[in-house]
């Protein structure tokens, strides 16, 4: 006889006897604790069911409440108990009632033999545990918790608050370091028997009734006085999540649960019936002992508590709707938005196309329709090109569109004519770390130069698209933004075209370390210093044009690019 | 949140949950088993009109799930509904001839029988041509949902409408009795959603969807909610505002992380646009009993009249939830 188990029981008692009766069926002797707040037929009627076995017996009860001390008492009263009616057990293993052992008992006997004097329970100093909740690690052992934190936790917080500000603090026994770990622990019968019959058990049992959760730091504190060798982990399989609170296994995890070789998972969801039925049925112990390898459990867990508290970056939906500047990802993907290239350029999206592995679509905000790609009515995850729908909500639209292409860049244009007043798409392509903004300033003025228009209407319309780009430039100076920006003026890019084009392409597809050959075709802009001139004499200023000569042209740019000279 | 602003609420609550008890007279209870239900049952409660055809698969698809006793209100049927359902062992039924639109929809009969029956219990409420979907509900049944719910102490579940439709018109394929409606409408659309805030009640406003993009194209801001608390821990006191949409106290609405976490949730698969829609339309059009002047029936009667589709290229066909929580429409939030 070489383990003893003592359980925890407070709810599915049904659970807690099949699994008192698997490992009393393999000759292991069994302490059962029932929460005394359990009713009393219940009870009986559990006591009973267990009655034809006798190694189970059941020990003095406490009534139960979490993070106090009573839950310590109880596991006292058991492990009194067993070495009392099984003095020749070597190990003693505390375990819950929804606790399920894993292999068969053979292979933790095996496993325990072989370290016949090791004390498995995790210990770890109160400074360097990183899993406490509400900010409570040494606090634990040095304030006074006298308030329910379940059942009065209004005066609870505010006997905490109280002490922190009083700075009074508790006197720690002599001898005793704090130390912290998982509750459910394997200890040698000589380290169980040290920690219960020491003479100094009334000091340390009177100061640790006033330690907060006490079940988690009692035995692992207490473990490093008497220990001979100590492995700081629990040989049960516990995951708690970002809450505290422990994750809870069903039977859809049972071949995960197969293969982390732990001895012991909790918690068990008690009609978790394939799991109960799999893993308590008779089996024979494997030749070859494996060590417990619960990594794949892990990242299970750490992904669901990511997904909790980040979430998918760039995603809106029923369940996760971020306030402004906490989204943790305005949008899903990197996109590019490119401002005053197709008045400057024929044809500027089917020359990008070819340089680019991207979406390319055109300008999605136009006031008649959203643009798609190819001009296709609809896109991907059904978003259709009706403007009444786009401008119903434009960031729903932009974010599901990036969000609907996931893997996949997307490009688009842009013009002040497209989107009239609506700073707020501005902000939130500026402050979307995702965005790589384009602007060619005063480049919505060439399809007005080219439109034969009465002056005085194309004066007006000038002045409303200068406005609003000033409006958004004014944006994208400020020190808020996140995006990746380039603004040249019209001018400027005119006459040097390729150099900025090259920037461009390069960001985008930075693999294809492609030199451009051939730049996209540029509109005839031939008497446009003259036409800025004209709506200068009509009273507007334009501005961020750059200087256009009225008469003559600019110099005009070889669409060949010539090639470096090389000295050698 | 003003004393003032708390006290608005309390009074619209408290409005609610009065209308509801006055409107109980007009409910006349034909079988009542609501003694079988056990403490920790499910309920299902279900207002319906003339849906005989669907309810040998809705019941079905419930109790597989492992919802136990279903409350049923049916106002008025004349398709055999009633007769129908009193066979059934674990439904209780009421009946009701009065106004559908005069009892907001149904909702006040149910508020009623909610409070009285489904009081300390989970309660799904949902239409006749809603099912319900939650993160591993092809493995674990929706008890496991709720226990887990009950130790992180949260009270109603999200489970947004998803509308499916069928490839075609959709009188193409009829619907049979006890037919999956999911074999026919099995597409949807997968990322088209809107969502915003709704400060007074703290719910999120979703729209969107096929109906949205055919039927209100023009009037996007007329287009029907698809934000649903259908699975609410009852509790005295509660009571729906409008349909299942949004709770009071409103604390329950808050079903969304704000800081840029994923809160579980799940979907409510919407089956209505069957076959059986066509003499549906025609009906509640002469009856003139729904929501906001039957418009959305209105627009339907428009729409599909003539031979119109609401599948097109990008729909995405129904196969899991799995594939429902990568496209982003639920989320398994911390649960694993």
């Amino acid at each position: 006889m070489s383990i003893g188990f003592i359980m925890m029981c407070h709810t599915a008692l049904d659970r807690a006897e099949q699994v008192a009766r698997y490992w009393a069926n393999q000759g292991a002797p069994v302490v059962v604790h029932v929460d005394r707040r359990v009713k009393k037929h219940a009870f009986d009627s559990f006591r009973d069911a267990l009655g034809d076995l006798p190694d189970v017996s059941f020990c003095q009860r406490h009534a139960c409440e979490w993070g106090t001390w009573s839950l310590v008492a109880a596991a006292q009263a058991g492990a009194e108990q067993m070495l009392k009616r099984h003095p020749d057990i070597r190990h003693v293993y505390l375990a819950s009632g929804l606790c399920l052992p894993l292999r068969p008992l053979d292979e933790l006997r095996a496993y325990l033999n072989a370290r016949p004097w090791t004390d498995f329970i995790e210990s770890v100093t109160t400074s360097e545990v990183g899993w406490t909740q509400g900010g409570l690690d040494m606090e634990r052992f040095t304030l006074r918790f006298p308030f329910s934190w379940q059942r009065h936790k209004w005066l609870f917080d505010r006997y905490v608050r109280l002490q922190r500000q009083l700075k009074v603090k508790r006197a720690i026994p002599a001898g005793i370091v704090p130390h912290m770990g998982s509750q459910w622990w394997c200890l040698t019968s000589a380290t169980l028997r040290a920690i219960l019959q020491d003479p100094a058990r009334a000091d340390h049992d009177r100061y640790f009734k006033s330690v907060w959760i006490p079940d988690e730091s009692y035995f692992q504190t207490l473990v490093r006085l008497y220990a001979t060798s100590i492995e700081s982990r629990s040989l049960t399989l516990a995951k708690f999540d970002f809450q505290g609170k422990p994750h809870i296994f069903y039977d859809d995890h049972l071949q995960l649960l197969r293969r982390s070789d732990c001895f012991m998972a909790r918690k068990i969801w008690p009609k978790a019936d394939r799991l109960y039925a799999h893993f308590l049925q008779p089996r024979k112990a494997a030749k070859k002992p494996a060590e417990p390898n619960p990594a794949k459990i892990d990242r299970l867990f750490t992904q669901a508590a990511e997904r909790r508290i980040r979430g998918r970056p760039g995603l809106y939906m029923q369940s996760r709707f971020p306030l402004k500047d906490l989204e943790n990802g305005k949008t899903s993907a990197p996109y590019s938005i490119f401002q005053g290239f197709t008045d400057v350029f024929e044809d500027f999206d089917i020359w990008l196309r070819k340089y680019v592995s991207a979406r390319v679509h055109g300008h999605l905000f136009a006031p008649e329709r959203a643009e798609f790609s190819g001009r296709e009515r609809m896109f991907n995850g059904c978003l259709t090109d009706d403007a009444a729908l786009r401008d119903y909500n434009r960031k729903a639209f932009l974010t599901n569109l990036i969000w609907n292409s996931r893997g996949e860049r997307q490009c688009y244009m842009l013009s002040p004519r497209d989107q009239v007043q609506s700073l707020d798409m501005d902000w939130f392509t500026a402050t979307d770390p995702n965005a790589q903004i384009s602007i060619i300033t005063g480049a919505w003025s060439i399809p007005l130069f080219q439109a034969n228009k009465r002056f005085n209407i194309v004066r007006k319309e000038a002045a409303i698209l200068q406005r609003r780009e000033l409006q958004q430039l004014e944006v994208l100076r400020s020190t808020y933004i996140k995006a990746r920006v380039r603004v040249w003026n019209l001018q400027e890019f005119v006459e040097n075209p390729m150099e900025p084009l090259q920037t461009i392409i390069d960001e985008l597809s930075p693999r294809t370390s492609r030199r451009l050959t051939e730049a996209p075709r540029m509109v005839d802009l031939n008497g446009f210093g003259q036409f800025l001139q004209n709506l200068k004499n009509q009273g507007m200023q334009p501005q961020r044009m750059g200087d256009f000569p009225v008469a003559g042209d600019l110099k005009p740019y070889s669409t060949r690019r010539r090639r470096p000279y090389l000295v050698k | 949140m003003s004393i003032r602003e708390r006290y608005r609420m309390r009074l619209k609550r408290k409005r609610t949950l009065i209308r509801a008890f006055r409107k109980r007279r007009e409910l006349k209870c034909l079988v009542n088993r609501t003694e079988t239900i056990k403490k920790s049952d499910i309920i299902v409660c279900v207002c319906l009109r003339n849906e005989r055809i669907r309810l040998p698969f809705f019941l079905r698809y419930y109790r597989e799930m492992g919802a136990h006793h279903f409350l049923i209100i049916d106002n008025d049927s004349t398709d055999g509904s009633a007769e129908y359902l009193n066979e059934q062992p674990d439904v209780s039924l009421w009946h009701s001839k009065a106004s559908y639109k005069h009892s907001r929809f149904g909702l006040d009969w149910q508020n009623h029988l909610l409070r009285k029956y489904a009081t300390g219990h989970w309660v799904l409420t949902v239409d006749p041509d809603e099912f319900f979907i939650y993160p591993f509900c092809d493995t674990r049944p929706i008890n496991a949902l709720t226990d887990w719910l009950d130790t992180y102490k949260i009270r109603a579940f999200p489970a947004m409408l998803l509308d499916m439709y069928p490839k075609g018109p959709i009188e193409a394929e009829p619907y049979r009795e006890g037919q999956n409606p999911f074999e026919i409408a099995c597409w949807f659309d997968s990322g088209n959603y809107t969502f915003s805030k709704n400060h007074s009640l703290r719910n999120l406003w979703i729209q969107g969807g096929p109906r949205a993009r055919t039927f209100f194209a023009d009037t996007p801001e007329k287009a029907p909610s698809l934000n649903k608390l259908p699975l609410v821990r009852w509790e005295r006191g509660y009571c729906y505002m409008s349909s299942t949409h949004m709770l009071l106290p409103r604390r329950l609405n808050n079903a969304y992380d704000e800081r840029g976490g994923e809160k579980p949730a799940g979907c409510l698969l919407h089956a209505k646009f069957l076959s059986v829609l066509t003499d549906k339309v025609e009906e509640e059009l002469s009856r003139g009993q729904h929501y906001a002047g039957s418009r959305e029936y209105m627009a339907y009667a428009r729409t599909l009249g003539d031979q119109g589709e609401l599948w097109c290229n990008w729909s995405e066909r129904y196969i899991n939830w799995r594939q429902l929580e990568i496209l982003g429409l639920m989320s398994k939030g911390n649960w694993a």
